[in-house]
Parts: structure tokens; sequence; C-alpha cells
């Protein structure tokens, strides 16, 4: 089993505590009635869906229920690091290469 | 007129308002755990910010733990820390900590949950590993010391736990999954003595 760490409950849990909520860091617009349609299904519909280093949205539901940012590798299922909702996108990564 | 439906009131069976908490006595023994139902107890869902749990606290009479898994007691009454602004609390004293907090004017709600929760006590040498079968948190003394508390999951059920002492736990679930909880935890005692 994964255990993945909890940024608000500050230690690691298992997985099985925990619900995958998508790709991280995806800004709505201001104002969306104003977009054209092309840049809403951008927003809307496109995702990253790497093969690699992904940034996702992590929900703690059945511990702590809060939102967290989660930078994981697809190829690996490794969990780089967790942090808290609305922390920007850390600009290094523990361990990265580059 | 008045005197006939005395009458008739009288012979019919008195209507009966009697609360059955599910599960309700219901004790399994194995070598080494014993798990059963708790008797009835007063419950609150919190949740407030920061700036609220000094009033908070003063009303409920305990400080409201502010450390991930951690839990408060104090004259039979408990506050269970479940996440950054969210506590449950159980009183087993018999007082109501709804009543406690509708006084207080800071920003918090509180939300009375007591029969949607029961209470399942395991306790014995092998409570650890009979709550371990079904729930995948590590319950060694070190990381899940006493006063322990946390929302998990035991089987397909989402459960509270605390741990009331070294060997010994209270398990919080639903009322409506409280047949799959004491079932799994009643078949894992078994187990667990083994
Ligand atoms: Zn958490």
């Amino acid at each position: 089993m994964l255990l993945i760490r909890c940024p608000y409950c500050e230690e690691e849990r298992p997985e099985l505590e925990f619900r995958n909520a998508g790709e991280a860091h995806i800004a709505r617009p201001t104002n969306i009635a104003a977009e054209s349609d092309d840049d809403f299904e951008k927003f809307f519909f496109i995702r990253a869906n790497p093969k690699g280093v992904i940034y996702e949205r992590w929900r703690h539901i059945h511990g702590c229920a809060r939102f967290f940012n989660a930078v994981r590798d697809t190829v690996t299922d490794k969990f780089v690091m967790t942090y808290k909702a609305g922390e920007p996108k850390p600009a290094k990564l523990p361990g990265a290469s580059k | 007129m008045a005197k006939a439906a005395a009458k008739t009131k009288a012979a019919a069976a008195p209507a009966s308002v009697e609360r059955r908490p599910a599960l309700a006595g219901r004790a399994l023994s194995a070598p080494g755990v014993k798990v059963e139902m708790l008797p009835p107890a007063e419950r609150i869902s919190l949740r407030a910010p920061e700036a609220s749990l000094a009033a908070l606290s003063k009303a409920l009479g305990l400080t409201l733990p502010t450390k991930p898994k951690t839990s408060a007691t104090k004259d039979g009454r408990t506050a269970l820390w479940l996440g950054p602004d969210e506590w449950m609390i159980i009183d087993e004293a018999g007082n109501d900590p709804l009543a406690d907090c509708a006084k207080v004017t800071a920003l918090h709600s509180a939300v009375g949950i007591s029969h949607r929760n029961v209470g399942i006590s395991v306790a014995g040498p092998a409570a650890a590993a009979t709550v371990n079968s079904g729930c995948p948190q590590d319950l060694s003394l070190e990381a899940f010391p006493v006063g322990a508390a946390s929302r998990t999951i035991l089987g397909k059920s989402e459960i509270v736990l605390l741990r009331i002492a070294a060997d010994a736990f209270r398990v919080e679930c639903w009322r409506s999954f409280s047949d799959y909880v004491f079932t799994l935890l009643s078949e894992a005692a078994g187990d667990a003595a083994n």
C-alpha cells in the first residue's frame, strides 16, 4: 500500500484514506462568460496527462477531509511531495536532477 | 362525548417513544479481545476557525486540541481533532455539548449527531490487531498513542478511532454502518487471538 503524506495531518497515511481529485493549478477564468468556445474547452476538458511528473489535487477524504496538492510520477506512481492547497507550484522538486 | 373518548384512549396500548439504539447490547468475547456496543452518548460535529477556539473551549469545559490525531478529555467529555477546523465532541456524562456551544457568539457551526453515530468498544490485549484487520493505520503505541484520535476507514466503512487505553479503542461509526462494522470487528476478534 502506498503511504501519502497529508500536509494537514503532517504525517504519512495509507492510500485508502485518500482520493484523487484531478490536475492541480488550473486557473478558473475570471470572466467565464467572455471565454471563447476554444478557450473554454482548453480550461474545462483538456488536461496535460503527462508521462512522468504530474501536479494533482488529492483529498484526504477519510482523514482530515482536506484537499491538498501532490506531485506524483505517473510512471513509478511515486509521490515526490505534497503541499497545502493554495500554495504555489513548487519551483524545485526534492531530488530533481534539474 | 369527552367521556367516551377518554374511555377509548385508556383501552388502547400506550403510545411508545422509546428510542432503541442500533445494535444495543450486542457484545462478543473472544480470547484476548471483547467487542461491545457502548451506551448512547451526546455528540456534536463542531467546525470553527482558530479565532473562535478560546471561547468554544471555555464553553465546552475543555481545551479543543489543535494538533493532528489528538484528543482532549475532561469530566466524561472528549474532543477529537478530525481536521484543521473540525472536531467531534463526545459526552458520556449526560451533559449536552450542543447547549454549551449555543451560548457562544464567536463564529462556529455545531451540529448534533448523537443519534447519527454509535460507539463500539474494542478492548483487550488483541484490540489493536482486531482494529487493524480492517484499518490500515499504524496502531503501534509509538504512532497511535493513548489519546490519539483519527477519522479513518475500517474495511469499506468510514470510522472515527480513539485510543482510550493501551489495549482499548472506541470505534465510532454511522449507525447505518454499525451492523457491518460490528460484524467485521467480531470476525476479526476471533482471528486476532490466533
Ligand atoms: Zn489529512
